[in-house]
């Protein structure tokens, strides 16, 4: 096999999981660390650097962290990371002395942003410390975007949001014009900026065309429409009985506020089955706890109204079929068509992007599919100077996406202005550092905790189900907290091999509580020859994402080779081993910002 | 050396055996030895060798003397009985708690200070005797809870860590334990556990005295150039003269190999031992031949490893002594006072 030290530094970033799995590749176990230390505002800065709304995030991020988190694998259910990331932001003294100084002069350099969303203002919070002027233009009448207008008061209070918008504003040298919705691309062109970023996000919510859509057409409501005029308080109450159509996330959040605006009997209804459903299973279980069915397998086939007035929906009733080759088909089972009386219904069936005002002649080239050729790396369009980012780039993805891709586009528009090349991308930077203190002695808790996953405590249903600005989650108390961040594996710290020191004593074998490290005959460097590695393992090594960690050939000619799946990086094999060949070394790995390389 | 417990948790798939148990139930509190301890390699593959028995844990006995070697019961089957005796004292405290119930499965672990130096009088005697039991001495040659000293299986002419030559004759267990009559003699080395956990099955199984001399590098103290017992000395000087399968009565029978590579020994309680040749002209089954073997090879520097000897036909001290067949705290009332007519019968006997 081949020797893994030669590998470069995505090895070790790949045993993060949480870290490898986040777009914006956040260093979760440090601030884990960090919160588990009392450093509150330290581990907040951790995150603000790296997913810049580090409060927003820890209450609505969809966290692909946690399904990668390697406790999910040891034990039942993986480390609580998005809301530890609240505690951070609930828990931090005054960070604004630690937040970069407004650049001293101006640059020269001018950028249009469209859209005030996650991806602008990531893109804004790069770029105003290096002096660059930026204008933000958004249709709304408050900054955020989508943060604001379609995700629910009750999830997040808007005093995190003006909070951390805050912080970018405190920059400096960003305007933002709102009330101001850009209809020409080529007109904003002709103002002269250096560059232009389009993050505007993917603004327009599918509708249902369905007989009786037109003359029922006041009781029918395209859900993100609806969750922002509710937002902006221009919707303040919806029928008592509720239909929603739709199995996301928005599906989720258009049935909780109807519950909240006078909503008793609200159903949400979904073509597919239940566990198939887009929304994340943390907000189903929300939306359950609220009383809220979800019937699946039903498809919607007629608005039925009365003297054009609503009366309810009829929907087919189907099941899931699935071909030869695994796809799925949802096919009529046969039984009668089911109809639902309602007062309301809200159409929460996706979303998309629109830009009916950029030009087609300017030089900027859409796909089949009417989106922009964006290249996936750089985030340029085929006008070098337009950038795009966030939903408005690749289509309906979270925030933690559009952080991500702001942070490249912003690298990108940076070297543009600079007249370099963008396709040349900054590696992130990465440090491996022994976290040795005596002879068993480790820089960090390597005791590991057999807590089961903490519940964050919610307010009482009653008082929460009557305002639609009240959190309903009240967050981790601080021995919750403290509790949770034991949890964490620390998967950071890695186990790092030194071939020539080892005597083959098998101390490192006996102690691993988790069957990882085998001694064995080497394999050939070729996939048959791991496959056959993986085989014969003290604990067969059958997670094909986890990478195997192979030392070159030792006295005996026999190899290391480490399984890196289960690993507990409790550091029990660096303390047992007689010859220090075994040691914890704390990977740390931070991208590179716009800027920064130079 | 940890200042930390061994993590409870487990790998996912971690196998069972049919009672239920998983390796890890067999194991003890974590191992204050010396990091690299060969000791705690030996300690492991008792752990595994007990689990694939799948032994209950409450039937084993594990006894053991003073030093580094008789700390190691602390470090596995923490469900089972222990007993940790005076230096040098095992043997006969195994003996006695034999003989009072039978029925226990008796693990004595002892070292080479206990077993050569004070306490060889009693390795020998219970040898000797028969007592079924499974005797493993972990052999590093040196005394290390003392810092260093040669101990009595330090081979002469081999050098301490301070420099110093051996100058007395080392005691060869192997060659003891056949002398005195072992039933069952092994000898192994803890660097190699896939020799090492057959060997414990079948010295388990076997019924008489099975003896194992296991060599077990002291990191700490003879793990240095000029000591015989290190692990690179004793990898560059083992010859080992077969490869043992156990097959417990319950398994599928596999023919690993051709005939007349292999041999097989049907033991007492049903076991197989397969025995895959590596010597040649090695015969297990013969005392004489394996004692000339082993002094041969001696005297060539090399350090035979395998199944040395087995008798599977063995008796125990239990069957000399004509003990009755119930562990003395099952005998009721009734069988222990027989009453007056028994004891007329017995006197009558002896008129």
């Amino acid at each position: 096999m081949h020797r893994t030290r030669e590998i470069g530094t995505d090895y070790f970033h790949k045993v993060v999981d949480c870290q490898w799995a986040c777009p914006a590749h956040t260093p979760v176990p440090e601030y884990i660390r960090l919160i588990a230390d009392g450093r509150y505002a330290d581990a907040y800065m951790i995150n603000w650097k790296s997913n810049v709304f580090p409060g927003i995030l820890g209450r609505t991020c969809d966290r692909p962290c946690e399904p990668a988190c390697r406790r999910g694998r040891v034990e039942e259910e993986p480390v609580a990371i998005c809301r530890l990331k609240r505690v951070a932001a609930d828990l931090k003294s005054d960070v604004t002395d630690r937040l970069p100084p407004p650049a001293a002069a101006p640059n020269g350099k001018r950028i249009a942003l469209v859209g005030c969303g996650p991806a602008s203002l990531t893109v804004a919070r790069d770029l105003a410390p290096m002096g660059y002027q930026l204008t933000i233009f958004d249709k709304d009448t408050k900054s955020a975007g989508m943060i604001r207008s379609q995700i629910p008061r009750f999830r997040l209070p808007e005093a995190v949001i003006d909070e951390e918008v805050g912080y970018i504003q405190a920059l400096g040298g960003i305007e933002m014009r709102f009330g101001t919705p850009i209809d020409s691309l080529q007109a904003l062109r002709g103002e002269g900026y250096d560059a232009i970023f389009v993050g505007s996000g993917a603004p327009r919510g599918r509708d249902l065309e369905l007989p009786g859509r037109q003359e029922a057409a006041a009781n029918i409501h395209i859900g993100i429409d609806w969750l922002s005029s509710v937002s902006f308080g221009h919707i303040e109450t919806v029928g008592r009985r509720v239909i929603v159509l739709g199995g996301g996330n928005t599906a989720m959040d258009c049935c909780r506020t109807s519950r909240r605006l006078g909503g008793e009997d609200v159903k949400v209804i979904v073509r597919s089955g239940f566990e198939d459903m887009k929304a994340s299973p943390w907000e189903k279980e929300d939306a359950m706890h609220e009383d809220i069915p979800i019937l699946n397998f039903r498809v919607p086939k007629q608005f039925t109204h009365e003297n054009g007035k609503l009366t309810g929906v009829l929907f087919e009733v189907v099941e899931a079929m699935f071909d030869d080759k695994g796809r799925r088909k949802l096919v009529p089972s046969g039984d009668p068509d089911e109809h639902y009386e309602c007062d309301d219904v809200l159409v929460a069936v996706g979303q998309e992007n629109a830009f009916p005002w950029i030009e087609k002649d300017i030089g900027l080239e859409f796909d089949d599919g009417a989106m922009p050729k964006v290249d996936a790396v750089t985030f340029q369009s085929t006008v070098p100077n337009i950038f795009f980012g966030g939903d408005a780039a690749f289509g309906p993805k979270n925030i933690i996406w559009a952080v991500a891709q702001g942070h490249d586009a912003a690298v990108s528009i940076h070297k543009f202005c600079q007249g370099q090349d963008v396709a040349v991308r900054p590696p992130p930077g990465a440090t491996l550092v022994s976290q040795k203190m005596g002879i068993h002695e480790w820089s960090y808790d390597n005791d590991v905790s057999n807590d089961h996953r903490y519940r964050v405590p919610l307010r009482d249903k009653q008082a929460a189900l009557k305002d639609v600005r009240l959190e309903v989650e009240l967050g981790y108390d601080l021995q919750q907290a403290l509790a949770e961040a034991q949890r964490c594996l620390n998967c950071d710290i890695q186990t790092v091999f030194a071939d020539k020191l080892c005597i083959e004593c098998d101390a490192c074998v006996d102690i691993c509580p988790m069957d990882c490290i085998t001694f064995t005959d080497d394999a050939p460097d070729n996939a048959q020859g791991e496959g056959d590695l993986r085989g014969r393992l003290k604990a067969p090594a059958g997670n094909l994402t986890q990478d195997l960690y192979v030392s070159g050939r030792l006295t005996t000619g026999r190899v290391m080779a480490k399984d890196e799946d289960v690993c507990l990086h409790c550091g029990l094999c660096a303390e047992r081993c007689p010859t220090g060949a075994w040691d914890m070394q704390k990977f740390y790995l931070e991208m590179t910002y716009a800027g920064a390389d130079a | 050396m940890t200042y930390i417990l061994k993590p409870q948790l487990h790998h996912p798939k971690l196998p069972t055996n049919s009672l239920g148990f998983t390796r890890r139930d067999y194991e003890g509190s974590v191992s204050t030895l010396c990091a690299g301890c060969g000791h705690d390699s030996i300690s492991a593959a008792i752990i595994q060798a007990c689990f694939e028995l799948e032994l209950p844990p409450h039937r084993v006995a594990k006894l053991s003397g003073i030093g580094c070697s008789s700390k190691t019961p602390d470090y596995f089957l923490g469900n089972s009985h222990g007993f940790n005796t005076v230096h040098g004292r095992m043997p006969s405290v195994l003996t006695g708690a034999n003989l009072a119930n039978r029925d226990l499965i008796y693990l004595g672990v002892s070292g080479d200070g206990d077993s050569a130096s004070i306490g060889l009088g009693q390795f020998a005697h219970a040898i000797r005797r028969g007592v079924n039991m499974l005797y493993i001495v972990e052999n590093n040659g040196v005394y290390g809870l003392t810092k260093g000293q040669f101990s009595a299986t330090s081979d002469r002419g081999s050098k301490s860590k301070k420099g110093v030559i051996n100058h007395d004759t080392g005691i060869d267990m192997v060659g003891l334990a056949l002398q005195m009559g072992a039933t069952f003699v092994a000898r192994s080395f803890s660097g190699d556990k896939d020799q090492l956990v057959p060997l414990i099955k079948a010295g388990l199984a076997h019924k008489g005295a099975a003896f194992i001399d296991c060599i077990s590098p002291c990191v700490q103290f003879n793990n240095h150039n000029g000591s015989t017992k290190s692990f690179d000395y004793v990898r560059e000087h083992n010859e080992a003269v077969n490869r043992l399968d156990v097959i417990m009565p319950r398994d599928p029978i596999q023919v690993d190999y051709k005939s007349g590579e292999s041999i097989r020994v049907q033991q007492h309680d049903g076991s197989i031992l397969s025995l895959h040749k590596i010597a040649e002209l090695y015969n297990p089954n013969n005392r004489a031949q394996a004692l000339g073997y082993l002094q041969a090879r001696q005297a060539r520097g090399q350090i035979v490893t395998g199944l040395l000897f087995v008798d599977p036909s063995a008796g125990d001290l239990h069957d000399a002594v004509g003990t009755v067949d119930a562990p003395l705290n099952a005998l009721n009332e009734a069988e222990l006072v027989p009453g007056a007519a028994a004891l007329d019968r017995i006197n009558a006997s002896l008129r």
